[in-house]
């Protein structure tokens, strides 16, 4: 079997695994309790809050921990959002490629009233720091980039859109999910003012996250009860989850160059090789791109098709078609690059890690173009587009 | 994959009656790339029986796997049956369709009588226009386009 769909999720590292053992079953107190089995629970707590700190280069009390990304992303928009609100800034500026639990919260604020500016994506995945300039108006409560796309794997501007930010005085927030533990983070140096970030992309546990708030941001609840996490975040600390977080976050940074260019080189591989794949092309531009991401629309086929025999032949892979989403349309993400509906329809993403291998890269430039010529061979679009009735858009 | 029966993998993994037939006496294409699912059906017809019928589709395992599932249901059969050919039975051939797959199982039955349209145009035969509900009418796929 060869895992090619990392952005999904990960394996949960063997560090991860043996740091969080001993909170299950020998100090399994809760950080709340006053004796010494609950002080011993919030001593670990306090040092892996210390540990995700030291990744991000803040201080641990503005870190408030999640059940993941999902939840960090709609406490940071909600929050900014309060916090407009209160001095009549009611204009918030996205990009139309986030993720979804930006996008969706985004929608719920509009639907409060707000106005939200998602700022369109180049067709190279990038959305530029002067968009976001010429974006920012004086009512402006919030900016929301994502920091690498989970789709596509383009790496935004964060530093210098971050720096504008700062400048013009208004709140920015990030969504890492996909590039914490793969690319370099500082969120003071970068000028993030809230970031959302989630373990399981990382070789953590699932089911949790975090959210950095830079000092003085206040924070609304998205989740009410007790004092946990400053009275941020109410709730029994996950501290299983949390240690094995910090465990794998501390492990992905010590090895983050090392990893990093281990699988760029594969995935240049991977891009190298299925760009021979006559009218293919590559999503979003080669650079700056997370160092696993391939994702590479072939024309003249359909994705889940091509999904359900790259399983067949042992390859987990992930595609953006509207059969996979669920959805009747493909991928917002590709749309927003510019690619037609029916060439979106056709997409592959690989993500792969330092796991892979290049005999696995050997076993999927095999596969790919042996799939897609098959499907291809079915294809009445293909029939046509090779016939000239139809214009190939690749 | 637990999305699909064991019957939609089968027709999926090993598809019946992939290909064109050149001149045939009828041919039938539904779908629109847009959407993501496209089938072309082709059908030999002799002394009014079904003898021959090929495929051509894009689109997702359940597209690939209602059209060949189709091909089966109608091949060798008179063309009075096979205008009663349903999206139902090809779904219970199948042993199920996941709900939101279920309009690759209508258009797996338009593309058979969009193909016996042709059929009977060609031929100047006459037809009865309502058996022929066009794409539109339907319903199934009206936020699709």
């Amino acid at each position: 079997m060869i895992y090619a769909d990392n952005a999904a999720t990960t394996r949960t590292s063997r560090t991860a695994i043996e740091a969080m053992l001993p909170y299950f079953d020998s100090v399994y107190g809760n950080a709340s309790s006053l004796h010494s089995m609950g002080q011993q629970a919030q001593a670990a707590l306090v040092s892996a809050r210390q540990a995700m700190a030291d990744g991000l280069h803040c201080s641990p009390r503005e870190i408030i921990f999640t059940s993941g990304g999902s939840e960090a992303d709609n406490q940071a928009l909600l929050s900014a959002a309060a916090l407009g609100e209160r001095k009549g800034k009611k204009h918030i500026i996205s990009t139309a490629f986030e993720h979804h639990a930006v996008l969706h919260t985004l929608d719920s604020l509009k639907k409060r009233g707000f106005e939200i500016e998602l700022l369109d994506v180049h067709e190279d995945g990038l959305v530029t720091p002067r968009q976001v300039a010429d974006a920012i108006r004086p009512d402006t409560a919030l900016v929301s980039v994502m920091f690498a796309n989970n789709e596509i794997g383009t790496i935004q501007p964060i530093a210098e859109i971050g720096r504008i930010c700062r400048d013009r005085g208004v709140l920015f927030h990030t969504d890492a999910v996909q590039a914490a533990g793969h690319v370099p983070l500082d969120v003071e140096a970068m000028h993030i003012d809230l970031l959302s970030l989630s373990a399981h992309k990382f070789h953590g546990p699932k089911g949790v996250g975090l959210l950095y708030a830079r000092k003085g941001i206040p924070l609304v609840n998205v989740i009410y009860g007790g004092a946990q996490e400053r009275g941020k975040r109410a709730g029994t600390e996950n501290l299983p989850a949390i240690v094995g977080m910090a465990a794998a976050f501390t492990e992905a940074n010590e090895n983050l160059q090392a990893n990093a260019q281990k699988t760029a080189r594969l995935r240049d591989r991977l891009i190298d090789g299925l760009l021979q794949i006559p009218h293919s092309a590559l999503n979003g531009a080669r650079s700056p791109r997370l160092p696993g991401n391939v994702n590479l629309c072939f024309e003249g086929i359909e994705g889940e098709s091509l999904l359900l025999l790259l399983d067949d032949r042992g390859i987990c892979a992930s595609s953006g078609s509207a059969c996979t989403s669920g959805s009747l349309d493909p991928s917002h993400v590709l749309l927003a690059i510019g690619r037609p509906h029916e060439v979106a329809h056709g997409s592959l993403r690989l993500t792969i890690n330092e796991e892979t291998t290049d005999a696995d890269v050997d076993v999927m430039l095999r596969a790919i173009p042996e799939v897609v010529a098959y499907l291809r061979n079915m294809s009445p679009v293909w029939k046509e587009l090779q016939s000239g009735r139809r214009q190939f858009v690749l | 994959m637990a999305l699909y029966s064991e019957k939609v993998m089968d027709h999926f993994r090993n598809p019946r009656n992939v290909g064109e037939i050149e001149n045939a006496d009828g041919v039938g294409e539904v779908g629109n790339a847009k959407c993501g699912d496209i089938m072309k059906m082709y059908l030999k017809i002799d002394d009014g029986i079904i003898t021959d019928v090929k495929f051509n589709t894009f689109g997702c395992g359940s597209a690939i796997a209602s059209s060949s599932m189709a091909t089966e249901m109608i091949k060798g059969k008179p063309i009075s049956e096979a205008m009663k050919l349903t999206n139902q039975a090809v779904v219970e051939a199948l042993d199920g369709l996941p709900a939101h797959k279920l309009h690759c199982s209508v258009l797996a039955e338009e593309a058979v009588k969009a193909a016996l349209l042709d059929y009977y145009r060609k031929n100047g035969m006459d037809y009865d226009p309502a058996q022929f509900a066009d794409c539109a009418s339907c319903g199934c796929c009206e936020d699709r386009h």
